[in-house]
């Protein structure tokens, strides 16, 4: 595609205006637009939603368009793969642009593991249409039935035949859009050939050669970098800030707007220094410390918007708990955690007159794309969000905060501005996982079936918070808090909390009546999906061959969140000093029809690490407002040191619609480990970190105080 | 005028090898090799994730061995053969690491595996046969927040195999 951009997004153009063709060339444009065509009530073009476009060149391009974004979940390649599947042509022939605000349709975000669900189909579908119309087109060209002529290997020929026409030559002159529906029929995924199998994407081949481009790694015509003033503590405000000395430095421009104060340096080092040396003078307010935390989280609650509240009341779960003979009454916990992506928040910004180009890892593009309009008071249109490759999200890089404030760095200079935030201030001025909180009361019969249930989960959020049981009597629900500490969206947000409290009570009633973990789970389970991956787990573990050993255990969870299943066997050794090893996790998922298979069992590997470290011994600690570990020194995370064998299984139904894979791998890792450690030491753990010092508490004694670094 | 200032006339420069090229930047005693590489000099495989030298996000070579360029004071590359990730293909070949990583896909967002990538190099050529425990003894200051460690000891393994004697 041509240097330079649209006039306006063609997300807010009506799609007979959009200049498709004098910046991708000639050729045909598919497009599918979601939303029904058409000016909003309020009077501007309505963008469509969850739509996608393809471009095929004359010259043989091909490029396809989504709002999604990369940021390592491997949706690019499964994304692309699709698209080559439906054309028939090498997966290394499709260019896909992801997240540029200027081209791509209008998307929410990437989270929620909605990249499957919201950008497959219509990437499909406008990749089928585009088949069927180069059928079409050879068709007349040759003047034949169209029946007789079929796409293979980027070319329409007639069947039998090996040699056709390509699929440039048939768009050559062409300026041609035709729009089509979700409807249009697709290849089914039992008919795959490339989709759905083992495949590598040469083009990733940047990635170990470091030619890969991060934000971080762009560098732009007289670029410079900058570097922000942060309050010291949540809530601070600032009453004086003496910039005069640092502001006379050659080569520092200092910027003031507010209370949003920064400097544009030469380097990002001299950026950094100069911003260490502003004299600053700072109000701070009164914060909750880490012992005060629960009390006050369930002490404020919150409306907490764009927090998902769920609620569900079914018979009567107190009246049957007081009479069920096997009860449990505990209180689970989880600890704020930091995303910690490699890969720090970035973004580069560069003018051009009044309109902005923003470079930016983000998740959420076109929310960003607003943000930073907004805090700039410029149209929407006037600017452009790009997302380079990003060196991970798991959540933490919603919104457009970084991209804001180097655009106001750069208007500032007049001149492009990188901003990149120091390990330090990625911990500081971001945002957390929520704590959770979660009450739960469940009883059981003496047959081993469970009988009610309350569930009250305090501040972390609703997702997997309905249990996959048959339960006949039932209170869930959630509520949310003001949290002290900044929190925000998590790989997997609450399910893991949820799923962890569930899944580690379920196993305190099996222990409780007497029945062994699976059998328990196998006579109480409501959800034929979550019986084969846990069935498939045992199997692929070895769970009934287990031999009891002292000092081992092993334990299993099983949970289900956007339309995945996922079973997690882990088996672990507890020595003599009570230190704990996680020997082996063996984890079964399924989501649908497996689009890209090697990716999506890289993912649940990925997946079963990251919420080791959440499940043994990351959080994040606190006082004042301030961060206590905000290094990576100091917050620990997953390091080969701690990793165990693991063996990821995908249940691949091609039957079902591809959901996302990059977060409910991870919710049956934490429930698994506590209850394999319980197996090994008869001790109950009900709070993650599970095991903060590395060692299980002796029965009956308290767990030490958290230590800070 | 500011110490280290990188557009400031140095007073006297300092000789580097870069990826075998010579290159000649400002002597600067409080600059690290990677502010140089990434800032200067355009070579941004080397990845800054910490900057307190916990990730190894930055690793490259000096010499045959792997050190930690967020750490490094540009005066300890004087004289001395620096290989970045760049460097480590020959005539665009890749190496047995390299070839390994893509073709397992041992990477998710990707951002470590430069660093990663460096430091299995160095580990093979001192090391061509290593066990398991060595790979994760050699590489386990490199962090993967992807959590993709599996897959990059099976890659390290493949490329032990491929390699041979000669990485």
């Amino acid at each position: 595609m041509k240097e330079g951009r649209p006039r306006r997004p063609w997300e807010r153009t009506d799609p007979a205006e959009r200049e498709y063709f004098d910046l991708l060339g000639d050729g045909l444009v598919v497009q599918l637009l979601a939303r029904p065509q058409g000016i909003s009530p309020g009077g501007g073009w309505s963008p469509p939603v969850g739509g996608a476009w393809l471009h095929l060149g004359a010259d043989g391009a091909i490029e396809a368009f989504t709002g999604k974004v990369e940021v390592g979940q491997g949706t690019r390649t499964a994304l692309s793969l699709a698209v080559a599947e439906e054309l028939k042509i090498p997966l290394d022939r499709v260019v896909l642009h992801m997240g540029d605000t200027d081209l791509c349709p209008w998307d929410m975000g990437t989270f929620g593991s909605r990249s499957m669900p919201d950008a497959l189909p219509p990437l499909r579908a406008v990749a089928a249409g585009a088949r069927q119309t180069l059928v079409d087109l050879a068709a007349a060209r040759r003047g034949v039935d169209r029946k007789s002529l079929e796409a293979g290997d980027g070319e329409v020929r007639t069947r039998g035949e090996t040699t056709g026409i390509t699929y440039a030559e048939l768009v050559r002159g062409l300026r041609q859009v035709v729009t089509v529906g979700l409807d249009t029929p697709v290849i089914s995924a039992s008919s795959w050939v490339q989709a759905g199998h083992p495949t590598v994407d040469p083009r990733d081949e940047d990635v170990v050669t470091g030619r890969r481009i991060y934000t971080s790694d762009l560098h732009r015509p007289g670029m410079l970098y900058g570097a922000l003033l942060f309050p010291p503590s949540y809530g601070a405000r600032l009453l004086s800030a003496d910039t005069t000395e640092v502001g006379r430095r050659e080569g520092i421009t200092v910027v003031r707007d507010g209370d949003f104060l920064g400097v544009v340096a030469r380097n990002p080092r001299e950026a950094h220094r100069a911003v260490a040396q502003i004299r600053a003078e700072w109000k701070a307010v009164p914060q909750p410390s880490e012992a005060e935390i629960e009390g006050y989280l369930r002490s404020h609650p919150s409306q907490g918007e764009g927090w998902d509240l769920e609620k569900r009341t079914v018979g009567d779960a107190e009246g049957n708990l007081r009479k069920s003979p096997i009860r449990v009454e505990e209180t689970y916990r989880t600890a704020y955690l930091a995303h910690t992506p490699l890969e720090t928040r970035a973004a580069v910004a560069e003018w051009e007159g009044e309109r902005l180009s923003v470079w930016v890892g983000t998740q959420t593009p076109f929310r960003a794309r607003k943000y930073v309009a907004e805090g700039l008071r410029i149209p929407e249109e006037d600017v452009r969000v790009r997302v380079p490759a990003t060196g991970g999200g798991f959540g933490g890089k919603h919104g457009g905060d970084v991209a804001l404030a180097a655009a106001r760095l750069a208007k500032a200079v007049g001149k492009p501005v990188q901003l990149t935030f120091h390990r330090e201030e990625e911990f500081r001025h971001g945002y957390f996982r929520p704590m959770a909180i979660i009450d739960v009361r469940a009883g059981a019969d003496r047959e081993g079936h469970l009988v009610a249930w309350t569930f009250h989960n305090v501040n972390a959020g609703a997702a997997a918070l309905l249990p996959p049981y048959r339960i006949p009597h039932q209170m869930v629900d959630n509520v949310l808090s003001d949290s002290p500490l900044p929190q925000g969206p998590y790989r997997s947000l609450a399910a893991v909390a949820n799923n962890f409290a569930r899944e580690s009570v379920v196993d305190e009633l099996a222990a409780l009546s007497g029945r062994d973990p699976l059998s328990f789970r196998e006579q109480n389970l409501g959800d034929d999906r979550l019986l084969d991956v846990l069935h498939l787990a045992v199997e692929k573990s070895g769970w009934k061959d287990w031999v009891p050993a002292k000092g081992r255990g092993h334990g299993l969870a099983i949970g289900h969140e956007k339309q995945g299943r996922l079973a997690t066997v882990a088996e672990v050794t507890v020595d003599a000093r009570r230190k704990v090893r996680v020997d082996r996790l063996v984890s079964v998922f399924e989501a649908g029809a497996v689009v890209h298979p090697e990716n999506l069992r890289s993912q649940v590997e990925g997946a079963a690490v990251m919420a080791l470290g959440g499940a043994l011994f990351e959080a994040i600690h606190f006082d004042g407002g301030m961060i206590l570990n905000p290094r990576l020194s100091e917050y620990r995370v997953p390091r080969f040191s701690d990793l165990p064998r693991i063996e990821a299984h995908l249940l691949d139904r091609k039957d079902l619609p591809p959901a996302g894979g990059g977060e409910t791998p991870l919710i049956a890792v934490a429930p698994a480990i506590g209850n394999a450690l319980f197996d090994a030491t008869g001790v109950r753990l009900r709070s993650l970190p599970l095991v903060p010092e590395g060692t299980v508490p002796r029965p009956g004694g308290r767990r030490s105080p958290k230590r800070h670094p | 005028m500011t110490k280290g200032d990188s557009r400031a006339p140095p007073t006297t420069t300092l000789r580097l090898t870069i990826n075998g090229k010579v290159t000649e930047v400002p002597r600067a005693p409080d600059r690290k090799l990677l502010e140089v590489l990434r800032i200067e000099l355009g070579l941004t495989g080397a990845k800054y994730g910490c900057g307190e030298g916990e990730c190894a996000a930055c690793t490259v070579l000096l010499d045959e061995v792997p050190v930690l360029a967020c750490q490094t004071p540009i005066g300890q590359a004087e004289g001395r053969k620096v290989t970045t990730v760049e460097g480590l293909a020959v005539h665009g070949r890749l190496n047995p690491a390299q070839r390994a990583f893509a073709e397992l896909g041992a990477f998710q967002c990707g951002y470590c595996t430069p660093g990663m990538v460096v430091g299995a190099t160095a580990l093979l050529r001192s090391n061509p046969h290593p066990s398991e425990e060595q790979i994760r003894e050699a590489l386990n200051g490199h962090l993967c927040r992807c959590g993709g460690y599996t897959r990059i000891l099976r890659a390290v393994r493949r490329a032990a195999e491929a390699s041979g004697d000669a990485p």
